[in-house]
Protein backbone atom coordinates (compact mmCIF):
# COMPACT_ATOMS: atom_id res chain seq x y z
CA UNK A 1 0.00 0.00 0.00
CA UNK A 2 0.94 3.40 -1.03
CA UNK A 3 1.82 5.71 2.51
CA UNK A 4 -1.60 7.03 2.90
CA UNK A 5 -1.20 11.02 3.09
CA UNK A 6 -1.58 12.35 6.66
CA UNK A 7 -4.49 13.61 7.72
CA UNK A 8 -5.00 16.91 7.21
CA UNK A 9 -2.50 16.60 4.22
CA UNK A 10 -3.78 18.90 1.05
CA UNK A 11 -4.33 16.16 -1.51
CA UNK A 12 -6.61 18.09 -4.26
CA UNK A 13 -6.04 22.11 -4.99
CA UNK A 14 -8.53 23.15 -7.86
CA UNK A 15 -6.88 27.06 -8.70
CA UNK A 16 -8.60 29.62 -10.37
CA UNK A 17 -10.37 26.91 -13.53
CA UNK A 18 -11.93 28.06 -15.86
CA UNK A 19 -14.32 25.26 -18.70
CA UNK A 20 -16.21 26.60 -21.99
CA UNK A 21 -18.02 23.75 -23.32
CA UNK A 22 -19.58 24.64 -26.69
CA UNK A 23 -18.86 27.98 -26.13
CA UNK A 24 -20.53 28.68 -23.09
CA UNK A 25 -18.33 28.74 -19.64
CA UNK A 26 -19.67 26.07 -17.68
CA UNK A 27 -16.88 26.38 -14.74
CA UNK A 28 -16.44 30.21 -13.85
CA UNK A 29 -13.18 30.77 -11.71
CA UNK A 30 -13.88 27.31 -9.29
CA UNK A 31 -11.02 27.12 -6.95
CA UNK A 32 -11.41 25.14 -3.33
CA UNK A 33 -8.70 22.39 -1.52
CA UNK A 34 -9.46 18.65 -0.32
CA UNK A 35 -7.52 17.44 2.43
CA UNK A 36 -6.83 13.28 3.35
CA UNK A 37 -8.83 11.98 5.47
CA UNK A 38 -11.56 14.82 4.80
CA UNK A 39 -15.45 13.85 3.26
CA UNK A 40 -16.33 16.98 0.83
CA UNK A 41 -19.41 17.44 -0.73
CA UNK A 42 -19.63 19.32 -4.22
CA UNK A 43 -23.05 20.14 -3.84
CA UNK A 44 -25.16 21.24 -6.54
CA UNK A 45 -28.48 21.71 -9.11
CA UNK A 46 -28.31 19.76 -12.29
CA UNK A 47 -26.82 21.43 -14.75
CA UNK A 48 -24.16 23.56 -11.90
CA UNK A 49 -21.47 21.75 -13.98
CA UNK A 50 -20.52 19.05 -10.87
CA UNK A 51 -19.86 16.33 -13.53
CA UNK A 52 -17.69 18.60 -15.23
CA UNK A 53 -15.63 19.68 -12.92
CA UNK A 54 -14.74 16.14 -11.88
CA UNK A 55 -13.81 15.62 -15.29
CA UNK A 56 -11.52 18.25 -14.91
CA UNK A 57 -10.22 16.67 -11.98
CA UNK A 58 -9.58 13.58 -13.35
CA UNK A 59 -7.80 15.10 -16.93
CA UNK A 60 -10.43 13.98 -19.03
CA UNK A 61 -11.38 18.18 -19.87
CA UNK A 62 -8.67 20.55 -19.84
CA UNK A 63 -9.50 23.87 -18.40
CA UNK A 64 -9.43 27.21 -20.28
CA UNK A 65 -7.82 28.46 -17.82
CA UNK A 66 -6.57 27.43 -14.00
CA UNK A 67 -5.30 24.24 -12.88
CA UNK A 68 -6.08 21.06 -10.72
CA UNK A 69 -2.83 20.12 -8.53
CA UNK A 70 -3.45 16.07 -7.54
CA UNK A 71 -2.08 14.48 -4.74
CA UNK A 72 0.83 16.98 -4.76
CA UNK A 73 1.95 15.75 -8.19
CA UNK A 74 0.19 18.20 -11.12
CA UNK A 75 -2.82 17.38 -12.87
CA UNK A 76 -4.91 19.06 -15.81
CA UNK A 77 -3.80 22.54 -16.70
CA UNK A 78 -4.50 24.70 -19.37
CA UNK A 79 -1.90 23.26 -21.19
CA UNK A 80 -3.10 19.56 -21.53
CA UNK A 81 -5.30 17.47 -19.24
CA UNK A 82 -3.76 14.06 -19.58
CA UNK A 83 -5.69 11.17 -17.09
CA UNK A 84 -2.41 9.37 -17.35
CA UNK A 85 -0.61 11.54 -15.22
CA UNK A 86 -3.56 11.26 -12.83
CA UNK A 87 -5.06 8.19 -12.63
CA UNK A 88 -2.66 6.45 -10.54
CA UNK A 89 -3.69 8.87 -7.49
CA UNK A 90 -7.17 9.18 -7.97
CA UNK A 91 -10.48 6.78 -8.24
CA UNK A 92 -13.54 7.67 -9.98
CA UNK A 93 -17.29 6.00 -9.51
CA UNK A 94 -19.12 7.81 -12.18
CA UNK A 95 -22.68 9.11 -12.84
CA UNK A 96 -25.20 6.88 -13.75
CA UNK A 97 -23.46 3.26 -14.55
CA UNK A 98 -25.82 1.07 -16.74
CA UNK A 99 -24.74 -2.46 -16.64
CA UNK A 100 -25.60 -4.80 -19.70
CA UNK A 101 -26.79 -8.11 -17.37
CA UNK A 102 -24.97 -10.48 -20.00
CA UNK A 103 -21.47 -8.75 -19.72
CA UNK A 104 -19.47 -11.42 -18.57
CA UNK A 105 -17.50 -10.32 -15.70
CA UNK A 106 -18.07 -10.91 -12.13
CA UNK A 107 -17.98 -8.31 -9.55
CA UNK A 108 -14.31 -9.12 -8.57
CA UNK A 109 -13.40 -9.02 -12.20
CA UNK A 110 -14.31 -5.30 -12.06
CA UNK A 111 -12.14 -4.96 -8.67
CA UNK A 112 -9.15 -6.29 -10.11
CA UNK A 113 -9.77 -4.10 -13.37
CA UNK A 114 -9.11 -1.48 -10.76
CA UNK A 115 -5.81 -2.16 -10.20
CA UNK A 116 -4.81 -2.96 -14.09
CA UNK A 117 -7.47 -2.54 -16.15
CA UNK A 118 -5.27 0.12 -18.29
CA UNK A 119 -2.22 -2.86 -18.39
CA UNK A 120 -2.10 -4.10 -21.61
CA UNK A 121 -1.82 -8.36 -22.08
CA UNK A 122 -3.35 -10.90 -19.99
CA UNK A 123 -3.28 -11.10 -16.44
CA UNK A 124 -1.66 -14.10 -15.01
CA UNK A 125 -2.43 -15.80 -11.95
CA UNK A 126 -1.39 -14.09 -9.11
CA UNK A 127 -2.17 -14.82 -5.61
CA UNK A 128 -1.30 -11.22 -4.09
CA UNK A 129 -3.99 -9.64 -6.39
CA UNK A 130 -6.60 -12.07 -5.82
CA UNK A 131 -5.88 -11.62 -2.01
CA UNK A 132 -5.85 -8.02 -2.47
CA UNK A 133 -9.38 -7.66 -4.29
CA UNK A 134 -11.25 -10.01 -2.14
CA UNK A 135 -10.14 -7.50 1.34
CA UNK A 136 -11.35 -4.52 -0.50
CA UNK A 137 -14.64 -6.55 -1.33
CA UNK A 138 -14.97 -7.36 2.41
CA UNK A 139 -13.88 -3.67 2.97
CA UNK A 140 -17.32 -2.57 1.08
CA UNK A 141 -18.96 -5.20 2.19
CA UNK A 142 -19.26 -6.90 -0.63
CA UNK A 143 -17.71 -9.99 0.01
CA UNK A 144 -20.81 -12.04 -0.47
CA UNK A 145 -21.22 -10.62 -3.84
CA UNK A 146 -17.58 -11.55 -5.13
CA UNK A 147 -18.87 -13.73 -8.03
CA UNK A 148 -22.07 -12.40 -8.81
CA UNK A 149 -22.19 -11.06 -12.79
CA UNK A 150 -21.78 -7.09 -12.06
CA UNK A 151 -25.03 -6.49 -14.75
CA UNK A 152 -27.33 -8.58 -11.84
CA UNK A 153 -26.44 -6.72 -8.99
CA UNK A 154 -28.73 -4.09 -7.59
CA UNK A 155 -28.20 -0.59 -7.44
CA UNK A 156 -26.73 -0.02 -4.29
CA UNK A 157 -24.58 -3.66 -4.41
CA UNK A 158 -23.45 -2.27 -8.07
CA UNK A 159 -22.65 1.20 -6.43
CA UNK A 160 -20.18 -0.31 -3.52
CA UNK A 161 -18.20 -2.82 -6.01
CA UNK A 162 -17.76 0.61 -7.85
CA UNK A 163 -16.04 1.93 -4.79
CA UNK A 164 -14.53 -1.20 -4.30
CA UNK A 165 -13.36 -1.03 -7.97
CA UNK A 166 -12.26 2.40 -7.43
CA UNK A 167 -10.49 2.17 -4.17
CA UNK A 168 -8.08 -0.81 -4.67
CA UNK A 169 -5.53 0.84 -6.19
CA UNK A 170 -5.38 2.66 -2.97
CA UNK A 171 -6.09 6.62 -4.77
CA UNK A 172 -5.31 9.32 -2.74
CA UNK A 173 -8.51 10.52 -3.43
CA UNK A 174 -11.78 9.30 -4.67
CA UNK A 175 -14.37 11.38 -6.64
CA UNK A 176 -17.54 10.09 -6.33
CA UNK A 177 -20.50 11.45 -9.12
CA UNK A 178 -24.05 11.43 -7.54
CA UNK A 179 -23.51 8.26 -6.05
CA UNK A 180 -27.16 8.44 -4.13
CA UNK A 181 -28.99 9.52 -6.89
CA UNK A 182 -30.83 5.84 -7.23
CA UNK A 183 -30.65 4.36 -3.97
CA UNK A 184 -33.46 4.03 -1.71
CA UNK A 185 -33.15 5.67 1.67
CA UNK A 186 -31.08 2.99 3.36
CA UNK A 187 -28.89 1.93 0.87
CA UNK A 188 -28.45 5.86 0.81
CA UNK A 189 -27.51 5.74 4.38
CA UNK A 190 -25.17 2.68 4.00
CA UNK A 191 -23.17 3.80 1.03
CA UNK A 192 -22.67 7.45 2.69
CA UNK A 193 -21.88 5.37 6.18
CA UNK A 194 -19.24 3.41 4.21
CA UNK A 195 -17.71 6.06 2.48
CA UNK A 196 -17.22 8.49 5.59
CA UNK A 197 -15.51 4.57 7.38
CA UNK A 198 -13.27 4.44 4.63
CA UNK A 199 -12.20 7.96 4.93
CA UNK A 200 -11.58 7.25 8.63
CA UNK A 201 -9.41 3.57 8.04
CA UNK A 202 -8.15 4.69 4.64
CA UNK A 203 -6.79 8.43 5.22
CA UNK A 204 -8.58 8.76 1.73
CA UNK A 205 -10.02 11.99 0.68
CA UNK A 206 -13.66 11.70 -0.59
CA UNK A 207 -15.45 14.10 -2.65
CA UNK A 208 -19.02 13.54 -3.36
CA UNK A 209 -21.07 15.37 -6.00
CA UNK A 210 -24.81 15.69 -5.04
CA UNK A 211 -28.02 17.44 -5.84
CA UNK A 212 -29.19 17.08 -1.73
CA UNK A 213 -26.48 17.84 0.74
CA UNK A 214 -28.76 16.05 3.62
CA UNK A 215 -27.81 12.62 3.55
CA UNK A 216 -24.42 14.14 3.73
CA UNK A 217 -24.76 16.58 6.83
CA UNK A 218 -23.30 13.82 9.41
CA UNK A 219 -20.28 13.40 7.43
CA UNK A 220 -18.94 16.48 5.53
CA UNK A 221 -16.26 17.72 6.86
CA UNK A 222 -16.84 20.33 3.61
CA UNK A 223 -19.12 21.64 1.14
CA UNK A 224 -18.25 22.99 -2.76
CA UNK A 225 -21.62 24.52 -3.65
CA UNK A 226 -21.41 24.88 -6.98
CA UNK A 227 -24.61 27.13 -8.66
CA UNK A 228 -24.35 27.88 -12.55
CA UNK A 229 -20.87 27.26 -12.78
CA UNK A 230 -19.23 29.09 -9.42
CA UNK A 231 -18.14 27.51 -6.80
CA UNK A 232 -18.49 28.60 -2.73
CA UNK A 233 -16.42 26.26 -0.42
CA UNK A 234 -15.78 26.09 3.23
CA UNK A 235 -17.57 24.60 6.53
CA UNK A 236 -21.30 23.81 5.87
CA UNK A 237 -22.01 26.34 8.16
CA UNK A 238 -20.07 29.02 6.25
CA UNK A 239 -21.20 28.16 2.95
CA UNK A 240 -25.01 27.25 3.59
CA UNK A 241 -26.06 30.75 4.25
CA UNK A 242 -28.48 33.31 2.42
CA UNK A 243 -25.94 35.57 1.73
CA UNK A 244 -23.38 32.77 -0.14
CA UNK A 245 -25.85 31.44 -1.92
CA UNK A 246 -27.48 34.36 -3.24
CA UNK A 247 -24.32 35.71 -4.22
CA UNK A 248 -23.81 32.40 -6.25
CA UNK A 249 -27.02 32.06 -7.75
CA UNK A 250 -27.13 35.81 -8.38
CA UNK A 251 -31.05 36.29 -6.89
CA UNK A 252 -32.28 35.94 -3.16
CA UNK A 253 -32.32 32.55 -2.33
CA UNK A 254 -33.62 31.64 0.93
CA UNK A 255 -32.00 29.11 3.88
CA UNK A 256 -34.25 27.23 6.00
CA UNK A 257 -33.42 25.04 8.63
CA UNK A 258 -36.47 22.41 9.64
CA UNK A 259 -35.15 20.18 11.77
CA UNK A 260 -31.82 18.63 11.37
CA UNK A 261 -32.70 19.29 7.65
CA UNK A 262 -31.28 22.12 5.74
CA UNK A 263 -33.48 23.50 2.92
CA UNK A 264 -32.26 25.92 -0.09
CA UNK A 265 -35.55 27.63 -1.53
CA UNK A 266 -35.75 30.35 -3.72
CA UNK A 267 -38.20 33.19 -3.85
CA UNK A 268 -41.94 32.40 -5.61
CA UNK A 269 -41.07 33.42 -8.80
CA UNK A 270 -37.44 32.75 -9.02
CA UNK A 271 -35.53 31.31 -11.83
CA UNK A 272 -36.20 27.87 -12.95
CA UNK A 273 -32.24 27.09 -11.82
CA UNK A 274 -32.89 28.10 -8.39
CA UNK A 275 -36.58 25.88 -8.45
CA UNK A 276 -34.06 23.01 -9.09
CA UNK A 277 -31.32 23.94 -6.01
CA UNK A 278 -30.61 21.52 -3.65
CA UNK A 279 -32.71 19.90 -0.70
CA UNK A 280 -35.78 21.85 -2.03
CA UNK A 281 -39.29 20.96 -1.51
CA UNK A 282 -40.76 20.65 -4.54
CA UNK A 283 -44.26 22.47 -5.55
CA UNK A 284 -47.43 20.83 -4.35
CA UNK A 285 -48.53 17.67 -7.11
CA UNK A 286 -45.06 16.67 -7.75
CA UNK A 287 -44.12 16.39 -4.08
CA UNK A 288 -41.86 13.68 -3.71
CA UNK A 289 -41.13 12.17 -0.10
CA UNK A 290 -37.39 11.90 0.78
CA UNK A 291 -38.34 10.80 4.56
CA UNK A 292 -37.67 12.67 7.37
CA UNK B 1 -19.71 -48.84 -46.24
CA UNK B 2 -17.14 -46.29 -45.77
CA UNK B 3 -16.19 -44.40 -42.35
CA UNK B 4 -16.08 -40.88 -41.50
CA UNK B 5 -12.55 -40.92 -41.87
CA UNK B 6 -12.40 -41.25 -45.46
CA UNK B 7 -8.69 -42.77 -46.90
CA UNK B 8 -6.57 -39.91 -47.84
CA UNK B 9 -8.39 -37.42 -45.53
CA UNK B 10 -5.39 -36.42 -43.48
CA UNK B 11 -2.95 -37.00 -46.29
CA UNK B 12 -5.06 -34.80 -49.13
CA UNK B 13 -3.16 -31.42 -49.89
CA UNK B 14 -6.28 -29.12 -50.32
CA UNK B 15 -7.68 -30.86 -46.87
CA UNK B 16 -4.44 -30.01 -45.04
CA UNK B 17 -4.52 -26.58 -45.95
CA UNK B 18 -8.41 -26.35 -45.20
CA UNK B 19 -7.84 -27.63 -41.93
CA UNK B 20 -4.62 -25.38 -40.83
CA UNK B 21 -5.95 -21.91 -41.84
CA UNK B 22 -9.50 -22.94 -41.12
CA UNK B 23 -8.52 -23.69 -37.95
CA UNK B 24 -6.83 -20.74 -37.69
CA UNK B 25 -9.36 -18.24 -38.53
CA UNK B 26 -11.83 -20.22 -36.17
CA UNK B 27 -9.32 -19.16 -33.43
CA UNK B 28 -9.08 -15.63 -34.57
CA UNK B 29 -13.14 -15.32 -35.06
CA UNK B 30 -13.71 -16.63 -32.01
CA UNK B 31 -10.91 -14.38 -29.69
CA UNK B 32 -12.25 -11.45 -31.56
CA UNK B 33 -15.84 -12.17 -31.50
CA UNK B 34 -15.99 -12.50 -27.91
CA UNK B 35 -15.49 -8.88 -27.66
CA UNK B 36 -17.88 -7.97 -30.60
CA UNK B 37 -20.57 -9.82 -28.17
CA UNK B 38 -19.71 -8.15 -25.20
CA UNK B 39 -19.27 -4.95 -27.03
CA UNK B 40 -22.20 -4.49 -28.79
CA UNK B 41 -20.71 -4.51 -32.11
CA UNK B 42 -22.79 -7.60 -33.80
CA UNK B 43 -24.07 -5.30 -36.47
CA UNK B 44 -20.62 -3.43 -36.98
CA UNK B 45 -18.91 -6.91 -37.66
CA UNK B 46 -21.85 -7.72 -40.17
CA UNK B 47 -21.86 -4.73 -41.76
CA UNK B 48 -18.17 -5.05 -42.05
CA UNK B 49 -18.58 -8.91 -43.85
CA UNK B 50 -20.81 -7.17 -46.38
CA UNK B 51 -18.14 -4.67 -47.07
CA UNK B 52 -15.97 -7.46 -47.75
CA UNK B 53 -18.06 -8.95 -50.17
CA UNK B 54 -17.46 -5.67 -52.41
CA UNK B 55 -13.33 -5.99 -51.35
CA UNK B 56 -13.88 -9.73 -52.49
CA UNK B 57 -15.44 -9.47 -55.82
CA UNK B 58 -13.32 -5.94 -56.37
CA UNK B 59 -10.40 -8.08 -55.77
CA UNK B 60 -11.08 -10.49 -59.06
CA UNK B 61 -11.84 -7.72 -61.01
CA UNK B 62 -8.12 -6.27 -60.57
CA UNK B 63 -6.71 -9.89 -60.43
CA UNK B 64 -5.56 -10.02 -57.40
CA UNK B 65 -5.99 -12.51 -54.28
CA UNK B 66 -9.44 -12.25 -52.65
CA UNK B 67 -8.54 -11.46 -49.33
CA UNK B 68 -6.84 -8.52 -50.13
CA UNK B 69 -9.71 -7.17 -51.37
CA UNK B 70 -11.73 -8.31 -47.72
CA UNK B 71 -8.50 -6.60 -45.70
CA UNK B 72 -7.95 -3.77 -47.82
CA UNK B 73 -11.95 -2.55 -48.14
CA UNK B 74 -12.75 -4.16 -44.37
CA UNK B 75 -10.09 -1.89 -42.58
CA UNK B 76 -10.44 1.18 -44.93
CA UNK B 77 -14.13 0.36 -43.58
CA UNK B 78 -13.44 -0.26 -40.30
CA UNK B 79 -11.60 2.97 -40.27
CA UNK B 80 -13.79 5.80 -41.31
CA UNK B 81 -16.55 3.83 -38.66
CA UNK B 82 -14.93 5.22 -36.23
CA UNK B 83 -14.38 8.39 -37.53
CA UNK B 84 -17.89 9.02 -38.14
CA UNK B 85 -18.49 7.38 -34.87
CA UNK B 86 -20.36 4.44 -36.05
CA UNK B 87 -19.02 1.86 -33.39
CA UNK B 88 -20.73 2.99 -31.03
CA UNK B 89 -23.42 0.86 -32.69
CA UNK B 90 -26.43 0.77 -30.89
CA UNK B 91 -27.66 4.30 -31.78
CA UNK B 92 -26.36 4.57 -35.01
CA UNK B 93 -27.48 1.83 -36.93
CA UNK B 94 -29.17 3.28 -39.27
CA UNK B 95 -25.57 5.04 -40.08
CA UNK B 96 -24.41 1.51 -40.43
CA UNK B 97 -27.02 0.05 -42.35
CA UNK B 98 -26.37 2.42 -45.18
CA UNK B 99 -23.18 2.04 -45.64
CA UNK B 100 -23.82 -1.71 -45.35
CA UNK B 101 -26.36 -1.44 -48.63
CA UNK B 102 -24.30 0.84 -50.05
CA UNK B 103 -21.42 -2.07 -49.70
CA UNK B 104 -23.78 -4.92 -51.01
CA UNK B 105 -24.66 -2.72 -54.17
CA UNK B 106 -21.01 -1.97 -54.79
CA UNK B 107 -20.88 -6.12 -54.80
CA UNK B 108 -24.02 -6.67 -56.89
CA UNK B 109 -21.79 -4.37 -59.07
CA UNK B 110 -18.52 -6.23 -59.28
CA UNK B 111 -19.78 -9.53 -59.19
CA UNK B 112 -21.42 -8.47 -62.07
CA UNK B 113 -18.81 -7.23 -63.87
CA UNK B 114 -16.75 -10.17 -62.96
CA UNK B 115 -19.27 -12.48 -64.44
CA UNK B 116 -19.53 -10.44 -67.56
CA UNK B 117 -15.69 -9.91 -68.36
CA UNK B 118 -13.80 -11.59 -66.52
CA UNK B 119 -13.19 -15.62 -67.33
CA UNK B 120 -13.44 -16.96 -63.31
CA UNK B 121 -16.33 -18.51 -63.48
CA UNK B 122 -17.68 -19.13 -59.45
CA UNK B 123 -16.92 -15.76 -58.54
CA UNK B 124 -19.87 -15.19 -56.53
CA UNK B 125 -20.38 -18.37 -54.77
CA UNK B 126 -16.04 -17.74 -53.73
CA UNK B 127 -17.04 -14.76 -52.88
CA UNK B 128 -20.20 -15.06 -50.86
CA UNK B 129 -19.79 -18.29 -49.95
CA UNK B 130 -16.55 -18.96 -49.40
CA UNK B 131 -14.11 -21.58 -50.82
CA UNK B 132 -11.70 -23.03 -48.39
CA UNK B 133 -11.04 -26.27 -50.64
CA UNK B 134 -10.09 -23.51 -53.33
CA UNK B 135 -7.55 -21.57 -51.19
CA UNK B 136 -4.18 -20.79 -52.99
CA UNK B 137 -1.07 -22.20 -50.91
CA UNK B 138 0.59 -18.81 -51.68
CA UNK B 139 -2.02 -16.88 -49.75
CA UNK B 140 -1.97 -19.08 -46.78
CA UNK B 141 1.30 -17.65 -44.77
CA UNK B 142 -0.15 -14.08 -45.49
CA UNK B 143 -3.57 -15.21 -44.10
CA UNK B 144 -1.90 -16.64 -41.12
CA UNK B 145 0.42 -13.76 -40.70
CA UNK B 146 -2.70 -11.55 -40.79
CA UNK B 147 -4.38 -13.89 -38.26
CA UNK B 148 -1.38 -13.70 -35.92
CA UNK B 149 -1.53 -9.49 -35.34
CA UNK B 150 -5.59 -9.77 -35.15
CA UNK B 151 -5.08 -12.35 -32.25
CA UNK B 152 -2.39 -10.43 -30.57
CA UNK B 153 -4.51 -7.40 -30.93
CA UNK B 154 -7.62 -8.53 -28.43
CA UNK B 155 -4.85 -10.30 -26.16
CA UNK B 156 -2.93 -7.19 -25.59
CA UNK B 157 -6.25 -4.54 -25.85
CA UNK B 158 -8.18 -7.38 -23.96
CA UNK B 159 -8.19 -5.51 -20.17
CA UNK B 160 -8.57 -2.36 -21.90
CA UNK B 161 -11.27 -3.03 -23.80
CA UNK B 162 -13.48 -5.16 -21.27
CA UNK B 163 -12.82 -1.66 -19.23
CA UNK B 164 -14.17 0.52 -21.54
CA UNK B 165 -16.88 -2.21 -22.35
CA UNK B 166 -18.64 -1.41 -18.87
CA UNK B 167 -18.06 2.12 -19.20
CA UNK B 168 -16.00 4.78 -21.26
CA UNK B 169 -15.81 7.03 -18.52
CA UNK B 170 -14.38 4.61 -16.23
CA UNK B 171 -11.45 3.63 -18.92
CA UNK B 172 -10.56 6.86 -19.33
CA UNK B 173 -10.36 7.89 -15.71
CA UNK B 174 -7.99 5.04 -15.45
CA UNK B 175 -5.36 6.33 -18.33
CA UNK B 176 -7.24 4.13 -21.39
CA UNK B 177 -7.01 5.79 -24.51
CA UNK B 178 -10.59 5.15 -25.22
CA UNK B 179 -10.81 6.02 -29.03
CA UNK B 180 -7.50 4.63 -30.15
CA UNK B 181 -8.30 1.08 -27.95
CA UNK B 182 -11.75 1.06 -30.01
CA UNK B 183 -10.01 1.75 -33.21
CA UNK B 184 -7.77 -0.85 -32.74
CA UNK B 185 -10.31 -3.59 -31.75
CA UNK B 186 -12.61 -2.27 -34.79
CA UNK B 187 -9.27 -2.98 -37.39
CA UNK B 188 -8.72 -6.58 -35.29
CA UNK B 189 -12.32 -6.87 -36.11
CA UNK B 190 -12.12 -6.22 -39.96
CA UNK B 191 -8.97 -8.71 -40.58
CA UNK B 192 -11.20 -11.50 -38.75
CA UNK B 193 -13.95 -10.90 -40.91
CA UNK B 194 -11.78 -11.18 -43.64
CA UNK B 195 -10.39 -14.22 -43.00
CA UNK B 196 -13.72 -15.30 -42.28
CA UNK B 197 -14.84 -13.84 -45.64
CA UNK B 198 -11.71 -15.93 -47.12
CA UNK B 199 -12.90 -19.84 -45.95
CA UNK B 200 -16.52 -19.62 -45.16
CA UNK B 201 -17.50 -16.91 -47.34
CA UNK B 202 -18.69 -13.16 -46.97
CA UNK B 203 -22.31 -13.40 -46.01
CA UNK B 204 -21.60 -16.63 -43.54
CA UNK B 205 -18.46 -14.93 -42.09
CA UNK B 206 -20.67 -13.45 -39.16
CA UNK B 207 -21.84 -17.03 -38.28
CA UNK B 208 -18.23 -17.63 -36.87
CA UNK B 209 -17.79 -14.28 -35.45
CA UNK B 210 -20.78 -14.09 -33.13
CA UNK B 211 -22.02 -17.69 -33.05
CA UNK B 212 -19.06 -19.32 -30.61
CA UNK B 213 -18.65 -16.08 -29.06
CA UNK B 214 -22.72 -16.20 -28.23
CA UNK B 215 -22.62 -19.99 -26.97
CA UNK B 216 -19.23 -19.37 -24.63
CA UNK B 217 -21.08 -16.18 -23.36
CA UNK B 218 -23.60 -18.30 -22.08
CA UNK B 219 -21.50 -21.37 -21.12
CA UNK B 220 -18.90 -18.98 -18.45
CA UNK B 221 -19.30 -15.71 -17.19
CA UNK B 222 -15.34 -15.26 -17.22
CA UNK B 223 -14.53 -13.31 -20.15
CA UNK B 224 -10.53 -15.31 -20.54
CA UNK B 225 -12.48 -18.64 -20.33
CA UNK B 226 -15.23 -17.18 -22.68
CA UNK B 227 -12.86 -16.31 -25.09
CA UNK B 228 -11.05 -19.32 -24.75
CA UNK B 229 -14.28 -21.50 -25.22
CA UNK B 230 -15.23 -19.46 -28.06
CA UNK B 231 -11.93 -20.22 -29.88
CA UNK B 232 -12.24 -24.04 -29.12
CA UNK B 233 -16.09 -23.94 -30.46
CA UNK B 234 -14.81 -22.30 -33.66
CA UNK B 235 -12.30 -25.05 -34.47
CA UNK B 236 -14.88 -27.51 -33.45
CA UNK B 237 -17.37 -26.35 -36.18
CA UNK B 238 -14.82 -25.56 -38.82
CA UNK B 239 -12.76 -28.54 -38.47
CA UNK B 240 -15.73 -31.12 -38.16
CA UNK B 241 -17.86 -28.86 -40.83
CA UNK B 242 -14.60 -29.74 -43.25
CA UNK B 243 -14.70 -33.52 -42.06
CA UNK B 244 -18.53 -33.59 -42.81
CA UNK B 245 -17.74 -32.03 -46.34
CA UNK B 246 -15.09 -33.98 -47.29
CA UNK B 247 -17.61 -36.73 -46.24
CA UNK B 248 -20.46 -35.44 -48.18
CA UNK B 249 -19.41 -36.71 -51.44
CA UNK B 250 -20.81 -40.26 -50.87
CA UNK B 251 -24.18 -38.34 -49.59
CA UNK B 252 -27.08 -37.52 -52.37
CA UNK B 253 -26.62 -36.00 -54.67
CA UNK B 254 -23.71 -38.43 -54.75
CA UNK B 255 -20.47 -37.07 -56.58
CA UNK B 256 -21.21 -33.54 -55.68
CA UNK B 257 -20.41 -33.19 -52.01
CA UNK B 258 -22.38 -30.55 -49.69
CA UNK B 259 -20.23 -26.73 -49.46
CA UNK B 260 -18.29 -26.44 -45.91
CA UNK B 261 -19.47 -23.22 -45.12
CA UNK B 262 -23.05 -24.72 -44.77
CA UNK B 263 -21.88 -27.30 -42.28
CA UNK B 264 -19.80 -24.91 -40.36
CA UNK B 265 -23.00 -22.29 -39.59
CA UNK B 266 -25.29 -25.51 -39.47
CA UNK B 267 -22.82 -26.30 -36.36
CA UNK B 268 -22.75 -23.06 -34.89
CA UNK B 269 -26.06 -22.53 -34.43
CA UNK B 270 -26.56 -26.18 -32.98
CA UNK B 271 -23.62 -25.12 -30.72
CA UNK B 272 -25.26 -21.92 -29.45
CA UNK B 273 -28.67 -23.85 -29.12
CA UNK B 274 -27.11 -26.17 -27.07
CA UNK B 275 -25.46 -23.60 -24.99
CA UNK B 276 -28.70 -22.00 -24.24
CA UNK B 277 -30.17 -24.90 -22.74
CA UNK B 278 -27.44 -24.21 -20.13
CA UNK B 279 -27.24 -20.63 -19.66
CA UNK B 280 -25.47 -19.21 -16.20
CA UNK B 281 -28.19 -16.81 -16.19
CA UNK B 282 -30.98 -18.84 -15.27
CA UNK B 283 -30.89 -21.16 -11.97
CA UNK B 284 -27.76 -19.98 -9.97
CA UNK B 285 -28.21 -16.34 -10.26
CA UNK B 286 -25.36 -15.65 -7.61
CA UNK B 287 -22.57 -17.65 -6.50
CA UNK B 288 -22.02 -20.46 -8.70
CA UNK B 289 -19.64 -20.07 -11.36
N1 LIG C 1 -19.97 18.32 -23.98
C1 LIG C 1 -20.72 19.38 -23.65
N2 LIG C 1 -20.99 20.34 -24.55
C2 LIG C 1 -21.73 21.41 -24.21
N3 LIG C 1 -22.27 21.62 -23.01
C3 LIG C 1 -22.05 20.69 -22.07
C4 LIG C 1 -21.27 19.53 -22.33
N4 LIG C 1 -21.23 18.78 -21.22
C5 LIG C 1 -21.95 19.46 -20.30
N5 LIG C 1 -22.43 20.60 -20.81
C6 LIG C 1 -23.24 21.60 -20.10
O1 LIG C 1 -22.51 22.00 -18.98
C7 LIG C 1 -23.39 22.23 -17.89
C8 LIG C 1 -22.90 21.44 -16.70
O2 LIG C 1 -23.05 20.07 -16.97
P1 LIG C 1 -22.68 18.96 -15.92
O3 LIG C 1 -22.95 17.64 -16.54
O4 LIG C 1 -21.34 19.22 -15.41
O5 LIG C 1 -23.75 19.27 -14.77
P2 LIG C 1 -24.04 18.45 -13.46
O6 LIG C 1 -23.93 19.39 -12.33
O7 LIG C 1 -23.22 17.24 -13.42
O8 LIG C 1 -25.57 18.08 -13.66
P3 LIG C 1 -26.39 16.78 -13.18
O9 LIG C 1 -26.74 16.98 -11.76
O10 LIG C 1 -27.60 16.81 -14.04
O11 LIG C 1 -25.53 15.60 -13.43
C9 LIG C 1 -24.77 21.83 -18.35
O12 LIG C 1 -25.49 22.99 -18.65
C10 LIG C 1 -24.52 21.03 -19.58
O13 LIG C 1 -25.56 21.21 -20.52
MG1 LIG D 1 -23.59 15.25 -13.50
Amino acid sequence: MPPVPARGAQVLSVEGVHVWLSGREVLHDVGFEVRAGEFTGLIGPNGAGKTTLLRVILGLEPPAQGRVIVGGGPGATSEGAGPGRTAERVGYVPQKVVVDPDLPLRARDLVSLGLDGHRLGIPLRNRGRRQKVDAMLEAVDAGRLADARIGTLSGGELQRVLIAHALVSDPALLLLDEPLANLDLRSEHEVVALLARLTGERGVAVLLSAHDMNPLLPVMDRIVYLAAGRAASGGTDEVVREEVLSELYGHQVDVLHVRDRILVVAGPHGPREADQAAGLPEPPGRTRSRGV
Amino acid sequence: MHVLFEPGFFTDGPVRLALVLGGAVAVVSGLVGVLTVVRGQSFAGHALADIGAAGGSGAFLLGVNPLWGFVVLGLAAAGSMELMGLQRARSRDVATGIVLGAALGLAALFLYLDASYTSTTGVTTTVLFGSIFAVSGSIVPVAAAFAGVAALAVVVLFRPLLLASVNPELAAARGVGVRMVGLAYLLAMAVAVSLSCLTIGAILSTALLIGPAGAALRLTRRPGRAMAVSAALGVAAVWLGILLSYDSYYWPPAGRGWPVSFFVVALVFLFYLASSLRSPRHGHRRGAR
